[in-house]
């Protein structure tokens, strides 16, 4: 237990948000404390399927494709200093990658989808291709016959989720933060300027708090004025058993990890805080796969695993500071990964100047008060 | 290293491992004719490369894993041993399609 119990901040959930927020911070001189809870946790960043993804996103919100593209566009370098720091690899790598659609309906409404986002006013250029079967096949040679198409996004990528996270909690410690595990955060009293929060592992008094507990942020949100609604979205994962690199693209259901193993995912699921896997939904998971890379039947299954989506009814992700209780703020979203270098290296410099950007006013709760007609 | 309990009785077989023939006891576990032959290391790790010998001998510990007539990853110690199989120890991780 740390002697030192007044902080810069105090970020609330040491998941991929709150530690590239945390490492952030630190990284700025700041006196920083992450909270989180313990085995009890949702954890989703242990759960994600470790994309680094840009393709399709920002449909009905162009800045948040802007916001995407940023990220993707700032993680090499961050995954650069990252290593220069800590000797923690994350594996990024960005070669591109693939959606692949099983039949002619399925590849039609993927053109449309394409061409609906890049005909949004204020777009920003992504780059992508609508790919027929021959041009596949050569970036693809081992594609299923029953693949028909797909799509292709240069800007693509993935990495290492697991060492990301590792990598962050080492890289903040090192700097001074301080990890606090089984703190679960029971009241946050905005009091004389400061913030002090009652947790399960003590007290601590911060100038400013973050919110960026995934899920646990509608009930915090609630405690500063904020209004943070998100709810748990499933998604299953399949795992093989370690191979030879034979996959040199990710594609948006199954990738090829730096360690060897396929990861296929991803079904989408409104259970709840039911984190079961159902072997209903793995089969389909592993069926799909199967169409698309016959090889992958050769491979043993090693582990499933079901993990909840911190997700807001557009999917897009929420960054606002409490106007209620200023020196407040929330991070939230379901792209932890993908996101990591613009919440490390974006805005943390601005939760450290106290507010956030104009840009960011889009990402702001305020925009579900609208009335939709 | 090993001995058989009783060596009589059974039918012998003969396998191949790694192109060369040995024999075996109709009713063995690929592992038990492995190791009955000598032949203590059947893979090494996908991660370190470490060898590995058939452990638990009873399908929990997924040391024992070999190629058998061309699919990899096959549990030796859960598989019995057919007069003319083609077993091929593994060297780290296996290769996909095979």
């Amino acid at each position: 237990m740390s002697e030192r119990r007044d902080y810069d901040v105090a970020v609330i959930g040491g998941g991929l948000v709150g530690s590239a927020i945390g490492w952030g911070l630190t990284r700025l001189g700041q006196r920083v404390a992450v909270l989180d809870e313990g085995d009890v946790a949702y954890r989703a960043s242990r759960g994600n399927f470790a994309l680094v993804w840009v393709q399709s996103k920002g449909l009905g919100m162009p800045e948040y494709a802007a916001w995407t593209r940023r990220s993707s566009d700032g993680w090499a370098g961050f995954a650069d200093t990252i290593k220069a720091e800590t000797g923690f690899d994350t594996a990024f790598q960005r070669p591109g990658g693939f959606t692949l659609c099983l039949s002619e309906a399925e590849l039609e409404a993927r053109a449309l989808t394409m061409k609906r986002l890049h005909n949004q006013s204020r777009m920003v250029e992504v780059p992508y291709e609508m790919m027929e079967r021959p041009a596949l096949e050569k970036m693809l040679p081992m594609i299923g016959p029953e693949v028909v198409g797909g799509s292709y996004c240069p800007l693509d990528g993935h990495c290492n989720s697991l060492r990301l996270l590792r990598a962050l909690h080492t890289g903040m410690e090192q700097l001074g933060a301080d990890y606090l595990p089984s703190h679960i955060v029971e009241t946050i009293e905005p009091r004389g300027g400061e913030f002090h929060l009652v947790t399960t592992g003590g007290d601590v008094t911060a100038g400013k708090v973050v919110l960026a507990a995934g899920n646990g942020n509608a009930r915090l949100g609630s405690m500063v004025g904020l209004d943070v609604p998100v709810r748990p979205q499933r998604g299953q994962i399949v795992v093989t058993e370690r191979a030879r690199p034979f996959l040199p693209y990710p594609v948006v259901t199954i990738r090829q990890t730096d360690e060897g193993t396929v990861m296929l995912g991803d079904s989408v699921e409104e259970a709840g805080w039911d984190d079961r896997v159902g072997s209903g939904v793995t089969s389909v998971i592993a069926s799909r796969a199967i169409s698309m890379f016959p090889i992958l039947k050769s491979l043993n299954v090693v582990r499933t695993w079901a993990a909840l989506r911190v997700m807001t009814q557009d999917g897009f992700p929420i960054y606002e500071q409490s106007a209620d209780c200023p020196g407040a703020f929330v991070a939230t979203c379901h792209s932890g990964v993908t996101l990591a270098a613009n919440h490390a290296l974006v805005v943390a410099p601005m939760i450290k100047a106290g507010r956030l950007d104009a840009e960011l006013d889009v990402f702001s709760a305020r925009r579900f008060d609208v009335p939709k007609s | 290293m090993f001995r058989r309990a009783k060596e009589a009785g059974a039918a012998s077989v003969s396998l191949s491992v790694d192109g060369q023939t040995i024999a075996a006891q109709a009713g063995d576990s690929v592992a038990a004719a492995l190791l009955a032959a000598g032949i203590t290391a059947c893979r090494t790790t996908p991660v370190s490369g470490a060898p590995r010998a058939p452990y638990c001998m009873m399908g929990v510990c997924f040391e024992c894993l070999v190629a058998i007539d061309g699919v990899g990853s096959r549990q030796a110690c859960l598989t019995r041993v057919r007069d003319g199989m083609r077993i091929e120890t593994q060297q780290g991780k296996r290769e996909a399609g095979r």
